[in-house]
């Protein structure tokens, strides 16, 4: 059992969430920045899919009732345990009665806290993560509170090592971070300037940002001619843009249906950064064919996929 | 003589078909969901989430390429016939008016009926389930008599009760969880629409008809 000390209502357990449900209006959720996530379980040996928890609020505690081994990944900051200071993407043993201890991150908005074996929680519509807007999955449908017990595997010792995959050595968060996109369905019917803009813009998230979407702000994007549209399905990374003419990015709690025009979607490979990205941060956006899309995504499997590797060799010599 | 489509990508795995009409109709959702049984046997799709004349489906770019997937769709669309699908009938009894159905009165005089009528005539109607989405269970239905039309509040409310009958536009819905909304809420009732841990989690599906009967009107 891990219990939790100090959080946030919107620190969550989280995996890569539902699918297949979509049909029925049950949204993805899962974790914000996947990409961390599968770090996490890669460098514990864990299937990727294994839920862990995302911190959102700081800072966070948590006390391990027995011996296990962890990872924190994601958001980069202070990170102690009892009192030992971790190295950012470390996977590391805890003994029993010790304090893991989350500060504010430097970098990115969301830490990942991932357990050999992952966290036990019962699936809901075949997923282990919270769907805070719904009420489902995860601990009891909601966000986590002081004195939780969570229930992870037993681990005995083992000597820490870190990830060499570093996805975070790229972004400066103090520049617009570059996201791409695919131009969507109303792509064209915007404007020739707001296509413009849309693409040179550094687009602000404003303070109106959670797990369901980020509010951004900017100029204000025009359509050439009103469009009416019927209720159509959107996918997490959908950039709408509603009559004020301000892009809001529909993210992992976001509804399965819309009706704004949509510009763009944001690349399923970077998706993760925009999970990072807290309110003042800045995107810019540059639009890709869906072939590079997938390109892009394949190379950050292999990637997880290499790390797995070294992980299960590292773990077979120490063994 | 076809309706006309667009198909575009919503993202580097997904596709999303629509109607260039701004008019729901009846029978082009039907060959939506004849498109949606199809591709269900296709390879390389993996979900379809049908909405109101328009259809996404996604595709796994490991076994089908962006853009062999949208030939196939456009193929496929092509062939679709309408299914003449007429799912199980559900009745939703309906407390209308009163603390929970608070737009009730102002709806019927906006509609030019006296609360009783407004309540008989929305009760009246057969209304099918065109497409299931947007939260939990929440179904899009068609069928509202023009009549009971309203244009959404200007102002959505940000915490509309589950259970919340309600008009919106030219649509008709129940609200399956407490959520914000900018429709009109005319009634109540108590019938769950969705519990994700049944084994079928959403009450209603695409092709469903659905009856409200009255069963009080706070007048």
């Amino acid at each position: 059992m891990i219990e939790v000390l100090t959080t946030g209502a919107a620190n969550s357990v989280q995996d890569l969430g539902r699918n297949g449900r979509f049909d029925i209006g049950v949204s993805r959720s899962g974790a914000m920045d996947r990409l961390s996530l599968m770090i996490g379980n890669a460098l514990l040996g864990n299937d990727l899919n294994a839920a862990g928890l995302e911190i959102a609020i700081f800072p966070f505690r948590l006390r391990f009732d027995q011996p296990a081994r962890f990872a924190v990944t994601g958001a980069e900051g202070a990170v102690t345990l009892a009192g030992r200071p971790l190295p950012a993407r470390w996977a590391a043993s805890a003994a029993e009665g010790e304090t893991l201890v989350i500060a504010p991150p430097d970098k990115g908005a969301r830490v990942y806290i991932t357990f050999a074996g992952g966290i036990d929680v019962e699936p809901v519509l075949g997923s282990r993560a919270t769907d805070l807007k719904s009420g489902y999955g995860g601990l009891e449908g909601r966000g986590l509170k002081r004195g939780d017990r969570l229930n992870v595997t037993p681990k005995p010792y083992m000597r820490a090592f870190g990830a060499a995959l570093d996805p975070f050595a790229a972004l400066d968060f103090a520049n617009p971070l570059p996201v791409r996109v695919v131009p969507a369905a109303e792509h064209s019917v915007f404007s020739a300037d707001a296509r413009k803009l849309f693409s040179r813009w550094a687009w602000r998230v404003t303070q109106e940002a959670d797990r369901m979407g980020y509010r951004l702000e900017g100029p204000e994007l025009k359509l050439e001619r009103r469009l009416e549209l019927m209720s159509h399905g959107i996918l997490p990374g959908t950039v709408q843009v509603p009559p004020s003419g301000k892009p809001i990015i529909q993210l992992a709690d976001a509804n399965t249906c819309g009706g704004y025009p949509k510009i763009a979607t944001i690349i399923e490979a970077d998706l993760w950064i925009v999970g990072q990205a807290g309110p003042d941060s800045r995107f810019l956006f540059t639009e890709v064919t869906p072939d590079e899309a997938n390109a892009a995504l394949r190379k950050q499997r292999h990637e997880i996929d290499a790390l797995a590797r070294t992980v299960e060799v590292a773990r077979s010599l120490a063994g | 003589m076809r309706e006309p489509i667009t198909i575009s990508f919503s993202g580097g795995s997904a596709l999303l078909l629509q109607s260039n009409s701004s008019r729901f109709d009846e029978q082009f959702q039907k060959r939506i969901w004849s498109l949606a049984t199809d591709l269900q046997a296709a390879p390389g799709f993996t979900e379809t989430v049908p909405g109101m004349n328009n259809i996404l489906a996604l595709f796994n770019p490991e076994e089908i390429v962006p853009e062999e997937a949208r030939k196939q769709l456009t193929e496929r669309w092509a062939k679709a016939q309408p299914l003449p699908r007429r799912g199980k009938t559900v009745e939703i009894p309906v407390v209308y008016g009163g603390q929970n159905g608070e737009d009730f009165k102002p709806w019927a005089r906006h509609c030019g009926l006296a609360p009783l009528e407004a309540a008989q005539r929305h009760a009246a109607g057969t209304y099918q389930v065109a497409a299931i989405g947007a939260m939990p269970g929440f179904p899009y239905l068609s069928g509202l008599d023009p009549a009971l039309a309203i244009a959404r509040r200007s102002t959505p409310r940000l915490a509309v009760p589950v259970g919340s009958v309600i008009v919106g536009g030219a649509q008709a819905a129940v609200m399956p969880q407490t959520s914000p909304s900018g429709w009109h809420i005319i009634g109540r009732t108590n019938i769950a629409l969705f519990d994700p841990h049944r084994d079928k989690p959403s009450t209603l599906a695409p092709g469903d008809i659905v009856r409200f009967t009255i069963e009080d009107v706070w007048l």
